[in-house]
């Protein structure tokens, strides 16, 4: 099952290294990282996610609190939370694509942040799933590019994660 | 008065108490060795090799309650020193390296003897540190001690580039150390104790399985009196052997892999298992579905919560300290109105008694040949069970756990985790450094010696009178016994040829060599080599090459598939 996992560590050299290297020592898969100081600069905030077996998320869990730079983490898939994702795309847009895509843009939220005679970027900001099914309904010949942050989660309410 | 940070490197090993640091100098430490020079409280012992210095570092800590200190240099000293490194990370023992590393300013320009250390290291140490700055290396030596020391102990590592090395800077040890993030159990939910109590007064077929926790938490006298208190079965891993008085009437053996037949149909049969300070790893549970076919009821003392639930699934965790969680088992048992009720568990006592009929560490003795559990038979009578054995890894390892009986913790010195043959000479150097006076005996093998043998000569230096028992067979015997087991008798690569002569060998580096070829001769050599207190005797003993280890349950199968010794 998939999983988004928060975690809050010190913004130290080789912070990323020593997560990144526990997923692939032990044989964890990650879908996505995203990862960058907070409000206190000694501080990083890491959204992770990844996927496995109960027994796997309880041992990464585990695992990743084992690390002697990390203060707390969080299954933000355990209780309620939002995440998003942000994907810049660039297409193809002559002709009659041109207006097309700046619909489809503006149906999605999303904005065209570069313009140039044969091209658009779009900025798109959603949950994952919202990101593919723009991808689905654009015609895929299109696209010249896409980079997307992988997901950063944050839990509702409540449920904070603080030092 | 400002020092430099090869001397402030320094201060701290004093003021951190290191009796010993175990080393080899090379560019990047000279600093480091010049400001050792100046000095005598901590004492350099120059090995030949850095993996022994490791191990050296690591014999001395699992032998005492302290922390072993090894130095390097860096590249080549720091790669050598990795199978070190990972051995003590993989039984978790307390120990800091200090490595150097090449000036800051040239880090990253492929440097000569530069290696990422903090990246080559960092799967097997349990926190390791790059010092930038002249004025940290004071407060992260403080940290390295006491993570290493801390919660579960491990190695820890501190790399420092020469230029941090001679820069200089006011020098305060810090007196108190906190890391904001990090917390180490102490103390368990009492909740969890009184319902471990309860579960442990139900029980009708209870069993103890103990592990290197025990020794690592110091909590032998505690197992051993809850032990005695409940009545019940007690084993231990390879890890733990001597957490609990191997010759007592309630110990049923090792487990695992080449554990006795009773520990491990006891392991598998029980109904409530109180786990101390173990991992439930392949080599002691064998297969986990088979293992969990049986219902039981199980309870896990350990400090690491990710020991917990890892490989066997749990009902009762107590995350703590094991010294302390036993101490608050006992005054719960002591407080509660109910006993422990001998009645109930001895028809289960019956059925152990039944188990331990079949003798399973029985072995047919020869007048002829030399057999190799007899020579370990010899060794603790001879010691009286009170040497400090270290060992390598194979065959000879196992007979030492199986025919030498450990009364006391931290007698029992072997890698068990990351299984590192060349371990057993260098660890005890450090052993015989910690206890200048005890008897110190490495058995070890013919394949294994010759991997560190090289550290004949750091004993000679050092006048370490070791005792090193050689069981030879001309053979990686645990290899062999495989290839015999699974790989039709094909013996690939396993037969050792062109053995050196050992005892020339041992002459060579200024000790005494012997070769022992007769069983009748074994006890009298024994008694001699023991006799001769200042000197190390390197005993050669030509055993039989066809010897195998039982009982043996294989790789993948379940506790009670256990082979025999009788069943071939």
């Amino acid at each position: 099952m998939r999983h988004i996992i928060s975690l809050l560590m010190e913004n130290e050299a080789g912070a990323l290294s020593r997560v990144s290297g526990l997923f692939s020592a032990r044989g964890y898969n990650i879908e996505s990282l995203t990862v960058a100081p907070t409000e206190d600069a000694t501080l990083s905030r890491m959204t992770i996610v990844t996927s496995g077996s109960d027994e796997v998320i309880e041992q990464i869990y585990k695992q990743l609190n084992k690390l002697i730079e990390v203060f707390a983490v969080m299954d933000l898939s355990e209780g309620e939370h939002l995440e998003r994702e942000l994907m810049l795309v660039k297409v193809r847009a002559v002709g009659a694509v041109r207006e097309e895509m700046k619909r489809m843009t503006d149906i999605f939220r999303g904005c065209i942040i570069d313009v140039s005679d044969k091209t658009y970027t779009i900025e798109l900001t959603g949950t994952g799933h919202k990101l593919e099914s723009f991808l689905q309904a654009i015609d895929r010949s299109l696209i010249l590019e896409t980079v997307r942050t992988g997901a950063s989660g944050i839990g509702r309410g409540d449920r904070i994660l603080k030092l | 008065m400002e020092l430099t940070g090869a001397e402030i490197t320094i201060r701290c090993l004093q003021e951190e108490g290191a009796e010993y640091v175990f080393g080899y100098p090379g560019g990047a430490v000279l600093h480091i060795y010049d400001a050792l020079f100046t000095q005598d409280q901590v004492k350099h012992i120059l090995v030949r090799h850095e993996q022994a210095a490791v191990h050296a570092a690591d014999g001395y800590a699992r032998s005492t309650d302290k922390v072993g200190v090894a130095l390097v240099t860096s590249g080549p000293g720091v790669t050598n020193a990795v199978t070190g490194i990972a051995t003590a990370y993989m039984d978790s023992i307390p120990m800091v390296i200090i490595s150097g590393q090449v000036p800051t300013y040239a880090i990253g320009e492929d440097a000569f003897q530069e290696v990422d250390t903090v990246g080559i290291t960092r799967p097997c140490v349990k926190h390791n540190f790059l010092v930038k700055d002249v004025k940290e290396i004071a407060s992260t030596i403080k940290k390295a001690f006491y993570l290493a020391k801390s919660g579960r102990p491990g190695p820890v590592l501190v790399d420092i580039p020469k230029d941090i090395s001679c820069q200089k800077t006011e020098f305060s040890y810090p007196t108190s150390v906190s890391i904001r993030s990090y917390h180490p159990a102490q103390h368990s939910d009492l909740g969890q104790i009184k319902s471990a109590v309860q579960l442990l007064l139900t029980a009708k077929r209870p069993m103890v399985y103990a592990g290197g926790g025990v020794i690592l938490a110091d909590a032998s006298k505690q197992l051993t009196e809850l032990v005695r208190l409940l009545g019940f079965p007690c084993t231990n891993t390879l890890m733990g052997l001597g957490g609990y008085p191997a010759t007592d009437k309630q110990f049923v053996g090792m487990l695992g892999m080449h554990g006795t037949y009773e520990a491990n149909m006891g392991m598998q049969y029980c109904d409530v298992l109180l786990a101390v300070g173990a991992r439930f790893d392949d080599r002691v549970v064998g297969n986990v579905k088979h293992f969990s076919q049986e219902k039981r009821k199980i309870i896990h003392i350990d400090i690491d919560p990710s020991s917990i639930s890892k490989r066997v699934k749990v009902d009762l965790p107590i995350v703590g300290d094991v010294a302390h969680v036993l101490e608050d088992l006992l005054a719960e048992l002591h407080g509660s109105k109910e006993k422990p009720d001998q009645q109930a568990i001895a028809p289960w006592w019956a059925q152990i008694k039944e188990w331990r009929g079949k003798n399973s560490l029985v072995y047919k003795n020869s007048d002829e040949i030399i057999k190799p559990q007899f020579v370990i038979e010899k060794l603790y009578e001879v010691t009286q069970g009170d040497a400090f054995i270290t060992s390598d890894v194979g065959q000879h390892q196992m007979w030492a756990a199986q025919y030498y009986k450990f009364d006391k913790p931290r007698r029992w010195i072997n890698s068990g985790g990351l299984g590192t043959m060349g371990f057993g000479l260098p660890a005890a150097m450090g052993v015989q450094l910690a206890h200048p006076d005890a008897h110190v005996a490495c058995v070890t093998g013919e394949g294994s010696i010759q991997m560190c043998i090289q550290e004949l000569s750091t004993c000679k230096q050092f006048q370490l009178p070791l005792k090193i028992i050689m069981l030879n067979n001309r053979y990686l015997g645990m290899v062999r016994q495989w290839q015999q087991f699974f790989h039709g008798n094909r013996y690939a690569e396993s037969y050792m040829d062109a053995l050196p002569d050992f005892v020339k060998l041992a002459e060579a580096y200024g000790h005494v060599g012997v070769r022992i070829e007769k069983p009748s001769d074994v006890e009298p050599a024994l008694k001699e080599a023991f006799g001769r207190k200042q000197q190390l005797v390197f005993m050669d003993f030509i055993t039989d090459q066809t010897e195998n280890v039982f009982p043996m349950v294989q790789g993948g199968k379940g506790l009670s598939e256990v082979i025999l010794a009788e069943d071939l």
